[in-house]
C-alpha cells in the first residue's frame, strides 16, 4: 500500500467523534481500517475510543461495530468469529452469504495487560481467526490516567504519582508481545502511526494470516503522557528512535517465532550510533518530568537507559 | 396435532443436551461448573460425532461463555450456554448486557447454592441473584420440563415484542443428576416448532436495519448511552418483560398442541376450593404434590401454586388465582441476607398489597446448599398455615424450614 493508495480508501472512522485533540488513537485506528479490503466487523473494549465514537444515537463507524464489556474484546471477536463459521458450515444465516470476514478487536493496555488478559489468552489458545489490536497508551486513560500493567517504570499516573518518597510505578511494563508470541500465534507485530505505511501493512499482514493475530500499536496520549497535542507522532518517532518502543514482526515458521525488524528499527540495528538516549523521549513528557525536577534523577534514567538497553538487546537476538 | 413421541432415560442436564442437539443451533459456548457440566459433555459428543453443525467454544471462563454468546446473537446467530453458582455470579455483568443489548441468548443454569462456604448443591441462590438483570427465567418441575422449556425458550426470547434473553433453570443434582422418563419429540418437529432466527429492524446511521451485524448493513452495537438515553432504554426492557407474559402463555400453548404438555406462567394444583396452599419453584413442587394429596386425603383442603415464570412475575395471575386461599404459604430456596424473607416472599407480598382481602402470607425458608425437603417437612409447613388460618393472623412472617437451631 502507498500513500495514494491510502488516501483514496474510505474514511470508516468518521470525524466528529469525542476523541481529544492529538489522540494517537483515532490516527491509529482510522490507519488500521484503511488497510481493511474484505467485510470487516469490528468490537471495541470499553476505553477512549468506545466511549468518545459511539454517544448514542451518534456513530463514528461506518461498518458493523459492537461493544459489551471492557474485559472481553478477545471473546466479543471469538463469538462473532464462531457465528460466521457455524453459517459456513450450515451454508444458511445471514453471514453465510460472505467468503470471508475479517474481525478486529481493539483493546486498550488495561483491556489487553490486565482485566483482557484472560479473555485473550482464551481467544489465542482456541486459535480464532481475528485480529487483535492493542491500542497502548500506556495507561488507564479514560478513567483518569491511572497505571496498568503498561505503563512504564517510573511514569506518574494518578494510581502511581510522582511522590517524595516514591518517584512514579515502580514496575516494569509488562513484555505483553512475548505473552502473546508465546501462544505460538502465527502473527504478531508492533505499530505506531509515525510510521503509517508500515502500520497499515502489518495489519494487512495480520488480517491475512490464518489464525490469531496481534498488532500491539503504541498510541501516544497527549492528556496522559503531558505533551501538546501537535507532538504526537514526534512522542511516537522518539520512542523508535531511542528503541523504547521498536518494531518488528514476529511470525511462527515452522513452529518457530521468527522475529524481523522494520525499517526505522533495522536502520538502527545497522548503525547503532543512530540510537538516542531515553532522556530525550523522557524529558518531552510530564509524565517523567519527576525525572527531571526539581533535580534530575540521572540514577532513575541510567536504569531505564539500562533496561531499554537489554530488551533491545535481546529483540537484536531473536531478529539479527 | 399430536406427534408419536419417545420415551427416553434421562437426567435433567442430558434431556437439555438432547433438545439442544434438535435444536441445532449456530453457536454453544460454555465452561464446565457442577452440577451443569453433562450439558457441556453431552453436547460436546453430539459435536465430536457430527450430529451437529453448531461451533462449540470451550471457553476460558463463564465471562467469555456468556460474551461469546451475546456477539454470536449480535451476528444473527442463534447461541446457547449453561452454567451454575459462581459461574453465574461470574458472568453477572454479561446478564445484563445481553438483556441490555436485547439478544435473545438462551441459558441453563443448574441451580446451585453459591460460596462461601463452597457447597455443590441445589438451591436458587445463584439465579436469584440474576433476577433483576433483565432475563425471562423460567423455574422446571422435572426433567421433562427442563426438555420443554429449552425448545420452547428460543421462541420466547426471538418473539418480536420480546427479543430478551431466557434462563432455563432447573435444581441442580435432583433435576440435573437424576435419571428420570422424558419423552422427546422428532427432531424435525423440534426444528420446525423453533424455526428460524429473524432479527427485528431498527433505525441505524444508514436508515433502518435488521438488528444485527453485517458488512453490508453497518450498525453501531452497544454503544455509549448517557442520561438523555438510557432511561427511555431501560424502560424500553421493561415494556418486553410485560409482553413476554403473553408470550410465554402462547408458545406453551402451541407446545401442547404438538407434545400433549402445557405450559404456562403459572402450575396450579387442586387450589379450587384451597384454604391452605404453598407457593414455590422448582423441583420441591413436585414433592409438594405428593404433601397436597396426602393432606386432601386427611380432609385438609390443601393446593399449591408452582411458578414457572418467575421472571416476568406474573402478578395479576398469582393474585387471580390465589385471592381465596385464607393462608398461602411462599417457599423460598434462598436468602435475602437482611430482608424481610426471601426473593418469592417479596414478590407475593408486593402482589397483594393492592387487593382489598388477601390471603395471610408467610415465608419458609428451605433447602439451602441442597439440604433435602420431604413431604414431612412440608406437612409442617401445611400445619404453620393452618394455625395463621384459624387465628387469622400470621404468627411468625418467616420461618426456617428443617434447619437445626
Amino acid at each position: 500500500m502507498n500513500l495514494k493508495e491510502c488516501a483514496t480508501r474510505p474514511e470508516l472512522l468518521a470525524s466528529g467523534h469525542r476523541l481529544c485533540a492529538g489522540c494517537g488513537e483515532s490516527i491509529t485506528v482510522r490507519l488500521v481500517l484503511k488497510a481493511t479490503k474484505r467485510p470487516t466487523i469490528v468490537t471495541t473494549a470499553t476505553g477512549c475510543l468506545e466511549v468518545a465514537t459511539t454517544i448514542f444515537p451518534y456513530t463514528s463507524w461506518d461498518l458493523p461495530w459492537i461493544h459489551t464489556a471492557f474485559e472481553n474484546a478477545a471473546a466479543n471477536a471469538s463469538g462473532i468469529e464462531a457465528a460466521f463459521r457455524a453459517m459456513k458450515r450450515k451454508g444458511r444465516g445471514p453471514l453465510a452469504k460472505y467468503d470471508h470476514i475479517d474481525v478486529i478487536a481493539f483493546a486498550g493496555d488495561g483491556g489487553t495487560y490486565d482485566i483482557g488478559l484472560q479473555a485473550l489468552s482464551g481467544a489465542l489458545e482456541r486459535g480464532h481467526d481475528f485480529l487483535y489490536v492493542l491500542i497502548d497508551n500506556e495507561a488507564y486513560m479514560n478513567t483518569g490516567i491511572q497505571r496498568s500493567g503498561g505503563t512504564p517504570y517510573a511514569a506518574a499516573t494518578t494510581t502511581s504519582p510522582a511522590g517524595s518518597v516514591i518517584p512514579g510505578k515502580r514496575e516494569w511494563k509488562k513484555p505483553i508481545d512475548e505473552i502473546v508470541i508465546a501462544h505460538e500465534v502465527p502473527y504478531v507485530s508492533t505499530v505506531n502511526s509515525a510510521h503509517p505505511l508500515d502500520l497499515m501493512e502489518k495489519v494487512k499482514r495480520g488480517l491475512e494470516a490464518e489464525g490469531p493475530a496481534f498488532v500491539h500499536a503504541l498510541v501516544p496520549c497527549p492528556r496522559g503522557w503531558r505533551f501538546p497535542p501537535e507532538q504526537t507522532l514526534a512522542m511516537g518517532r522518539l520512542a523508535i528512535q531511542t528503541c523504547i518502543f521498536p518494531l518488528w514482526e514476529c511470525r511462527l515458521e515452522e513452529g518457530r517465532p521468527k522475529y524481523n525488524l522494520s525499517s526505522p528499527s533495522l536502520s538502527i540495528a545497522r548503525n547503532p550510533k543512530m540510537k538516542k538516549p531515553v532522556e530525550e523521549y523522557l524529558k518531552n513528557q510530564g509524565r517523567f518530568s519527576h525525572l527531571f525536577r526539581p533535580q534530575q534523577r540521572d540514577d532513575i534514567i541510567k536504569e531505564i537507559q539500562a533496561w531499554v538497553d537489554l530488551k533491545w538487546e535481546i529483540l537484536l537476538e531473536k531478529a539479527m | 396435532m399430536m406427534i408419536e413421541q419417545k420415551l427416553m432415560g434421562l437426567n435433567g442436564d442430558e434431556a437439555i443436551a438432547y433438545a439442544l442437539r434438535q435444536i441445532n443451533p449456530d453457536v454453544v459456548a460454555a465452561y464446565p461448573i457442577t452440577p451443569q457440566t453433562i450439558i457441556v459433555e453431552r453436547f460436546s459428543e453430539y459435536v465430536a460425532n457430527g450430529e451437529v453443525e453448531t461451533e462449540f467454544i470451550a471457553v476460558e471462563s463463564e465471562h467469555s461463555a456468556l460474551t461469546t454468546c451475546i456477539t454470536a446473537e449480535a451476528a444473527g446467530a442463534r447461541a446457547f450456554t449453561c452454567t451454575a453458582s459462581a459461574g453465574l455470579a461470574l458472568m453477572w455483568e454479561m446478564t445484563y448486557v445481553a438483556a441490555g443489548m436485547r439478544l435473545p441468548v438462551v441459558m441453563a443454569v443448574a441451580n446451585r447454592a453459591l460460596s462461601s462456604p463452597l457447597n455443590i448443591h441445589g438451591d436458587h441462590s445463584d439465579a436469584m441473584g440474576a433476577r433483576d438483570s433483565g432475563w425471562v427465567q423460567l423455574y422446571c418441575e422435572n426433567s421433562q420440563e427442563a426438555y420443554d422449556s429449552v425448545i420452547q425458550a428460543w421462541r420466547i426470547g426471538e418473539h418480536r415484542d420480546v427479543q430478551l434473553p431466557v434462563m432455563i433453570c432447573l435444581d441442580g443434582f435432583i433435576l440435573s443428576h437424576t435419571l428420570e422418563n422424558v419423552m422427546v419429540l422428532p427432531d424435525e418437529v423440534v426444528k420446525n416448532f423453533v424455526g428460524e432466527r429473524a432479527s427485528p429492524k431498527v433505525g441505524g446511521h444508514l436508515g433502518e436495519v435488521e438488528y444485527r451485524l453485517d458488512p453490508e448493513q453497518p450498525l453501531t452495537m452497544g454503544s455509549m448511552d448517557l442520561y438523555d438515553f438510557y432511561f427511555e432504554h431501560k424502560r424500553q426492557q421493561e415494556d418486553a418483560m410485560e409482553k413476554a407474559l403473553p408470550v410465554v402463555e402462547k408458545v406453551g400453548k402451541e407446545y401442547a398442541e404438538i407434545s400433549g404438555r402445557a405450559y404456562g406462567l403459572l402450575d396450579p394444583y387442586r387450589l379450587e376450593d384451597a384454604e391452605v396452599a404453598i407457593v414455590g419453584l422448582g423441583s420441591t413442587m413436585g414433592t409438594a404434590r405428593v404433601a397436597v394429596d396426602q393432606l386432601r386425603s386427611e380432609g385438609v383442603k390443601a393446593g399449591l401454586l408452582r411458578i414457572r415464570a418467575f421472571r416476568p412475575f406474573p402478578v395479576k395471575e398469582i393474585v387471580d388465582t390465589l385471592l381465596h386461599v385464607r393462608s398461602v404459604g411462599v417457599l423460598d430456596r434462598s436468602m435475602g441476607f437482611g430482608a424481610l424473607g426471601g426473593p418469592l416472599f417479596a414478590e407475593m407480598r408486593n402482589a397483594f398489597y393492592d387487593t382489598s382481602s388477601k390471603p395471610l402470607l408467610s415465608d419458609y425458608i428451605y433447602g439451602l446448599g441442597g439440604r433435602d425437603m420431604s413431604t414431612e417437612l412440608l406437612s409442617v409447613i401445611f400445619n404453620s398455615l393452618e394455625k395463621n388460618r384459624k387465628a387469622r393472623r400470621v404468627s411468625k412472617p418467616v420461618q426456617y424450614i428443617g434447619l437445626r437451631e
